[in-house]
C-alpha cells in the first residue's frame, strides 16, 4: 500500500513536471517570435527588441526555462503581461472559485449519478429504468454550451427567476445571493456527468447483481435489502469511482464552458482571457495549475480506491 | 433466436443503428449537397432584415447582420462532420500504428510510447486543445488535428491492448516462423482481426470529437466567423438569446440532433460488434 502510494505520488509529479516542459515548449518553440505576438503584427522592431530585452527572450531557451521554472518551485509565477499584477494571487484567487463550482458539481455527481444509476438497476426493466436510460444516451451528447444557452433562455429570460451571469462573494451578496449565481451553472455542469455516472453505476450494480457472491448471498436466506446494499452496492462502487475520477477531466472541461458563458469570474474563464490577449505568464501558470489540480484529483481517486479495495489494500498488487 | 435468423438482415439491426445511422447519413448528404441548395447566400448581409423570427421565408429566422440562418445552418454541417471524421480519422491514423508498434517491440519502444501516453492521458481534453490552439493562428484544419491529437493516446492504448491479446495467438508465431517481418505482421495478421474493438472505439470517440470541436470553436480558439460552424453560430448568438433566441437555439439543436444521432450509431455497433461491452461507457 505504501509502496503504491509512493509510486502514485511520484507519478503525479513527473506528470506535472512533464507538463512544464510542454507548456514551455510549446509556448517559445512554436513559429513568431513571443514579443512579437504579445504586441501584434503593427509593432515595431524597437518596440520587440524591448519587450524582448524585458522579458529575457535574448536568453537561451534552457536559461529561460530554467529561470520560468524555478519560479514556479519557490510559488512565483511570474508578472501578467494585461494585469500589472502577479500571477499567482490572480490564479489562485480564481482556483478559490472554481473549486467551488468544481467541489459541489463533484458531489452532486457522486451522490446522485450513484443513487440513479442503482435505482435503475434494482428496478431493471421497469419505467424509471426505460426513462432514465433514454435520457442517459441523450444528456451525454449534449454539449455543455448548448445547456448553458438553454438555462440562461428559459430561467433567466423568460422565468427570471435566476440571475443570467456573474458572480456574487457571500460578503456582498449573502448566502442567498451567492447560491443565486451559482444555481444555473452548477446544474448545466452536472447534468451531463450525471448521466455518465449513473450510467456506469447501472451496469456494474447489474454485474454485481448478476455475480455468483450475490447468488450465494441469497441462498443464505439474505433479506433482499441486505443482499443489494452489503453485498452488491459496495462492489458496484469501485468502478463508479473510476468514472468520477474520468469525469473529473470533463468537469474541468465544462468549467472553461460554464464560466466563460456565466461570466463566473474562475480558473476557466481567466485561462479563455489569458489566451484571448497573449498574457502568456498567465496563461501558462493557468494550465500548469490545472494539471496540477486534476492529477491531484486523480491521485486522490486512486487512494479512495484502494482503500475501499482489498485487493489493492491488502495485497502487494499495484495497478 | 431462429425467428431473428429468419428476418432480413437489416430487421436484425438494433433501432437505433438504423434510426441513427439514417439521420447521420441524411446530414452527410446536406452538408454535401448544402452550398448548392441554400435559399440564401449564408454570408450575405441584409441591413433591412435583421432579426427577424422564423417565418416562410427564413424558416430559422435572420441573424444581427441579416443573414438567413437556415442557410447558415445548412452550409455549416460540413464543419462538425469534418470535425468527427477527421479528428478520429488523424487519431486512428497515430494512435493505432503507435499501439501496434509498443505491443510488437515491448521493451522501451512500448515503455516510451506507453509514458508518453500516460502524459496525454493527465491533461483535461479541453486544455490539451486550448494548450494546442492557444499559441498559433486558428483555422478548421488547426482545430481538426488539436481535437485529433487530444484522442491518439486512447487510440494507442486500445490497439495495444487488442494486439497484446492477439501476438499470442497461433497463427502469429506461424507468420514468425515464416520469416515475416514486424511491419508484415502486424500488417497482414493483426490488423484485420484488431477491428471490431477498434471501430466500436472510433464510432464512440466521434461524437466526443465533434462535441470537443464545436466547443473550441464555441470558445473562440476553433473555425473563424464568417464560417457558419455551429458551436461558433451558437457563441455568436449568444448576445441576442434574449431578442432573437432562433440565432443561436437554430444551429444548436440541429447539433445536438446530429450528436444524439452519431452517439446512437456507436453504441448500436458496440451492441452488434462487442455484445460483451454492452452499458460500458466511455471517458
Amino acid at each position: 500500500m505504501v509502496v503504491y502510494l509512493l509510486r502514485r505520488i511520484v507519478a503525479v509529479i513527473g506528470v506535472v513536471w512533464a507538463m512544464t516542459v510542454l507548456v514551455f515548449a510549446i509556448v517559445h518553440l512554436l513559429p513568431g517570435s513571443v514579443a512579437h505576438m504579445i504586441l501584434g503584427e503593427f509593432a515595431t522592431a524597437d518596440a520587440i527588441a524591448a519587450l524582448e530585452e524585458r522579458l529575457g527572450l535574448n536568453d537561451p531557451l534552457p536559461v529561460q526555462y530554467w529561470r520560468w521554472f524555478s519560479g514556479l518551485l519557490q510559488g512565483d509565477f511570474g508578472m501578467s503581461l494585461t494585469m500589472d499584477r502577479p500571477v499567482g494571487p490572480i490564479l489562485f484567487e480564481a482556483l478559490g472559485r472554481s473549486a467551488i463550482l468544481a467541489g459541489i458539481s463533484i458531489v452532486l455527481v457522486a451522490i446522485v449519478g450513484i443513487a440513479l444509476g442503482v435505482h435503475s438497476a434494482v428496478h431493471r426493466g421497469s419505467v424509471a429504468d426505460h426513462v432514465l436510460t433514454t435520457a442517459q444516451y441523450t444528456l451525454i451528447a449534449i454539449p455543455e454550451f448548448f445547456w448553458c444557452i438553454v438555462v440562461i433562455l428559459v430561467f433567466a429570460a423568460w422565468l427570471g427567476w435566476l440571475p443570467a451571469t456573474g458572480y456574487t462573494s457571500i460578503a456582498d451578496g449573502g448566502v442567498l445571493g451567492w447560491a443565486r449565481h451559482l444555481i444555473l451553472p452548477v446544474s448545466t455542469l452536472v447534468l451531463g456527468l450525471i448521466a455518465h455516472v449513473s450510467r456506469m453505476t447501472r451496469s456494474s450494480m447489474l454485474e454485481a447483481i448478476e455475480s455468483r457472491y450475490v447468488l450465494a448471498a441469497r441462498a443464505k436466506g439474505l433479506p433482499e435489502r441486505i443482499v443489494l446494499y452489503r453485498h452488491a452496492l459496495p462492489n458496484a462502487l469501485l468502478p463508479a469511482i473510476t468514472v468520477l475520477a474520468i469525469d473529473m477531466g470533463l468537469l474541468i472541461g465544462g468549467i472553461v464552458v460554464v464560466e466563460t458563458v456565466f461570466a463566473y469570474p474562475g480558473l476557466g474563464r481567466l485561462l479563455i482571457y489569458a489566451i484571448d490577449n497573449q498574457d502568456l505568464p498567465l496563461m501558462m501558470g493557468g494550465m500548469i495549475l490545472v494539471t496540477s489540480v486534476y492529477a491531484l484529483s486523480n491521485l486522490v481517486a486512486d487512494i479512495c480506491y484502494a482503500l475501499l479495495n482489498p485487493r489493492i489494500r491488502y495485497g502487494g498488487a499495484t495497478a | 433466436m431462429s425467428a431473428a435468423i429468419a428476418m432480413p438482415a437489416w430487421r436484425r439491426l438494433p433501432l437505433g443503428l438504423t434510426l441513427g445511422g439514417t439521420i447521420v447519413a441524411i446530414v452527410l448528404v446536406l452538408a454535401v449537397i448544402g452550398p448548392w441548395i441554400v435559399p440564401y447566400e449564408p454570408d450575405a448581409f441584409s441591413m433591412r432584415e435583421r432579426l427577424h423570427p422564423p417565418s416562410a421565408a427564413h424558416w430559422f429566422g435572420t441573424d444581427e447582420f441579416g443573414r438567413d440562418v437556415f442557410s447558415r445552418v445548412l452550409a455549416g454541417a460540413h464543419y462538425s462532420l469534418i470535425m468527427g471524421f477527421g479528428a478520429t480519422g488523424i487519431s486512428l491514423a497515430i494512435g493505432v500504428p503507435l499501439g501496434m508498434v509498443a505491443a510488437f517491440h515491448r521493451g522501451w519502444v512500448d515503455e516510451a510510447i506507453m509514458r508518453g501516453v500516460d502524459l496525454m492521458i493527465s491533461i483535461p481534453p479541453v486544455l490539451l486543445g486550448l494548450l494546442i490552439l492557444a499559441t498559433t493562428e486558428p483555422g478548421v484544419a488547426k482545430t481538426v488535428i488539436s481535437v485529433g491529437i487530444v484522442y491518439v493516446p486512447i487510440m494507442t492504448r486500445l490497439s495495444r491492448a487488442v494486439a497484446l491479446g492477439l501476438l499470442a495467438e497461433d497463427f502469429v508465431d506461424a507468420a514468425r516462423a515464416r520469416g515475416d517481418g514486424a511491419i508484415r505482421i502486424l500488417w497482414r495478421e493483426i490488423l484485420p482481426n484488431a477491428w471490431p474493438p477498434i471501430i466500436v472505439e472510433t464510432a464512440l470517440r466521434i461524437t466526443f470529437a465533434i462535441l470537443l470541436g464545436s466547443a473550441l470553436s464555441f470558445l473562440g480558439l476553433g473555425t473563424q466567423p464568417p464560417a457558419s460552424e455551429w458551436g461558433l453560430m451558437i457563441a455568436e448568438g449568444r448576445p441576442f438569446i434574449e431578442e432573437a433566441p432562433w440565432i443561436a437555439l437554430a444551429p444548436g439543436l440541429c447539433l445536438c440532433l446530429l450528436l444524439i444521432m452519431v452517439n446512437m450509431v456507436g453504441e448500436g455497433l458496440r451492441d452488434l460488434l462487442d455484445p460483451r461491452l454492452q452499458g460500458r461507457g466511455h471517458g
